[in-house]
């Protein structure tokens, strides 16, 4: 295969909290790969750390309260993030690497155009002129599908829509041609109508410009639609890495049984159905309890309070990655001791 | 005062009303603008504002020359008439020429001074609030003793080592001993700002540090800046009255108002109007200000309740 363009190992992000008298392990040792030109899903539910991962790889993390422990490693393509001068990682920041953002009408500043904002990395990085980089800036919005680019380019973001909004994000990220685009739960403040032209925007721009793009989501409707593969995190830990078919086809880790089971169906049966993983259709299913806070994770497997086939081991000995077979070693990963001891896995209570 | 002069005063009060009519209009406009109607004293304030600036712009049009002494036996301290419309000082000169000819240094110190301390006082609180950590803890330390001093005590000070003050150095001490407040009015608001999202947007896009705080945080503070550069103007004007009036701010003959008042403090009795005017003069803009100033800040900044 291909060398990675991006290369995660044992990503430790803490933050001290408020007193000073515990440390949230937002993120606890994550490792991941990311290839070039490819659609990897970062999925989990909020507070398991998927923010905070992108946050770190663009070295984002307001510092204090958070720092990245030593040991953490973040190479992208072939240099080490975490070791860059404040200059070398700016040129990176917007270049190589661009991030959207949650919440498209407060991630653009409320008193520039967006015209201006758009052509600021061009002139950033590229060193554009201001007239060089407006034709850049209406040449992005027509990329990103806004009708009537000309005139689009001297509006104020409150007046666009949060679709609109949103598409001028990416046209801002995408302004320098990024190798990689980091997109934090792109869709989630928009309608589901939006959402669908969002999505259906990056991967055209993705196949057009070739980039890779990590997808930060809690909606694995959105994964099975975009991503090639898919890295699961809870209580800051990757709990399963496979690839989109064959986590949906097989899902080892409860959690990410449990993440697929709450999913509505429109195509479920009302009640009494079989097959899917979630069991009976009646109701929806629900993972009992919440993530645990950051600054106490449980001991041993950090999901074992909120697991259905937990025994003792569970509670004291925290799982490692195991593989899980399914492909190449590596191809499928899960952070459960049901892979060691799969009779155990029985039918949900 | 001949005719052309007292027409040209007409023209001046002409534009000063047309000025207002204006800014009347464009507020209209807007939802802000309207908070900024609904002061029952801000047309009042922009008009007088207007009026000034305008008198001060046009004064060779509409007073004679302030350092004429055209009869200094039968001229002096003459009370108000058509030909001198404020009265004559104890050296025969016209008080309304000086008061309009001192309008241009009054207004000129407090605009250029208040600058100064608007500059210096956003730059410093944009850098602390940004930064954090031990720039602000050092800046902000640099302040509250800035706070604590006396101003009038620190410009005494520098009279003390410096004879007779200079215009450009008195413009730049006072604004520099005035950036404190605006500086920590930013901070403030600068730590709030940093927080917002566009700002991780902004860094995310690799800009720089300077980038982030001058091109997004610092537009985004631009209404209690606004507000306290209005309100600082005024402020700036009594101190340089005061300063003047001890003698030690604008060196005479130069008809700074405070310096009017103070020639003519000792003539009270024979000549009132030589202070009085002068002093309603400043009264006058001053009132000005704050009353803009006030309704600025409603305008702009709503959040904030004003005193």
């Amino acid at each position: 295969m291909t060398e990675p363009l991006l290369r995660v190992r044992d990503l430790k992000t803490y933050f001290v909290t408020e007193h000073g008298r515990g440390t949230a392990r937002a993120v606890d040792g994550v490792s991941f790969d990311l290839y070039p030109g490819e659609t990897l899903g970062l999925v989990g539910e909020s507070g398991c750390g998927k923010t905070v991962t992108s946050l770190s790889i663009l070295r984002l993390i307001p510092e204090p309260p958070g720092h990245i422990r030593p040991g953490s490693f973040i190479e992208f393509e072939g240099r080490n993030l975490l070791t860059l001068a404040s200059r070398e990682l700016r040129a990176i920041r917007g270049n190589q690497i661009a991030m959207i953002f949650q919440e498209p009408m407060t991630s653009l500043n409320p008193v520039f155009t967006v015209g201006d904002q758009i052509a600021e990395a061009a002139i950033v990085h590229q060193g554009l002129s201001r007239r060089e980089a407006r034709a850049r800036a209406i040449e992005m919005l027509q990329l990103v599908g806004i009708p009537d680019p000309a005139e689009g380019v001297d509006r104020y973001p409150h007046q666009l829509s949060g679709g609109m909004c949103q598409r001028v994000m990416i046209a801002m990220a995408l302004v320098c041609h990024p190798k990689l685009l980091i997109a934090d739960e792109p869709t989630t403040a928009l309608d589901v109508t939006i959402q669908a032209q969002i999505l259906e925007l990056l991967a055209r721009l993705q196949a057009e410009l070739g980039m890779a793009v990590m997808l930060i989501t809690h909606d694995l409707g959105i994964v099975a639609g975009t991503a090639d593969r898919v890295v699961v995190m809870y209580a800051g830990e990757v709990v399963e890495q496979a690839p989109t078919t064959d986590l949906f086809a097989r899902p080892l880790h409860p959690y990410t049984e449990g993440l697929l089971a709450s999913v509505p169906r429109i195509d479920a049966p009302a009640a009494g159905g079989s097959g899917g993983s979630g069991g009976p259709r009646g109701r929806l299913h629900s993972i009992s309890g919440q993530v645990p806070a950051a600054t106490a994770w449980p001991a041993g497997c950090r999901f074992h309070p909120r697991c259905p086939y937990a025994w003792g081991r569970c509670a004291t000995e925290p799982p490692p990655l195991l593989d899980a077979g399914g492909g190449a070693p590596g191809t499928h990963t899960v952070r459960c001791w049901l892979v060691t001891e799969p009779g155990r896995r029985t039918a949900r209570p | 005062m001949n005719l052309g002069k007292w027409l040209a005063l007409a023209a001046a009060g002409a534009v000063a009303l047309l000025a207002a009519a204006a800014v009347r209009r464009r507020a209209a406009a807007s939802a802000a603008g309207r908070r900024f109607l609904a002061h029952p004293t801000a047309t009042p304030g922009v008009f007088i504002l207007a009026f000034f600036v305008t008198i001060a712009l046009a004064a060779p049009f509409v007073a004679l020359d302030p350092n004429s002494m055209p009869g200094i036996v039968d001229l002096r301290d003459r009370p108000p008439s058509v030909l001198h419309p404020l009265g004559t000082d104890v050296y025969s000169r016209d008080v309304w020429s000086r008061i309009v000819y001192g309008a241009r240094i009054s207004l000129g110190i407090g605009a250029l001074a208040t600058l100064v301390a608007v500059t210096v006082g956003a730059g410093v609180g944009a850098v602390a609030g940004y930064f954090r950590r031990w720039v602000d803890a050092a800046l902000m330390r640099l302040v509250d003793v800035g706070l604590s001093m006396p101003r009038i005590f620190l410009l005494l000070m520098a009279v003390a080592l410096w004879e007779r003050v200079p215009l450009a150095p008195l413009v730049l001490l006072i604004g520099l001993t005035g950036w404190f407040g605006t500086s920590r009015l930013v901070r403030a608001e600068v730590l709030s700002l940093r927080e917002r999202e566009f700002v991780a947007a902004a860094q995310a896009l690799g800009a720089g540090p300077a980038r982030v705080i001058f091109r997004h945080v610092l537009p985004n503070a631009a209404a209690p800046i606004i507000v306290s550069a209005a309100l600082g103007i005024g402020n700036v004007m009594l101190l340089e009255a005061g300063l003047s009036f001890l003698g030690i701010g604008v060196p005479s003959p130069a008809p700074s108002w405070g310096s009017l008042i103070y020639d003519g403090w000792q003539h009270m009795a024979a000549a009132p109007w030589t202070s009085t005017f002068p002093g309603l003069a400043i009264a006058l803009v001053v009132m000005a200000l704050n009353a803009v100033g006030d309704a600025l800040r409603d305008a702009l900044d709503p959040r904030q309740e004003g005193p």
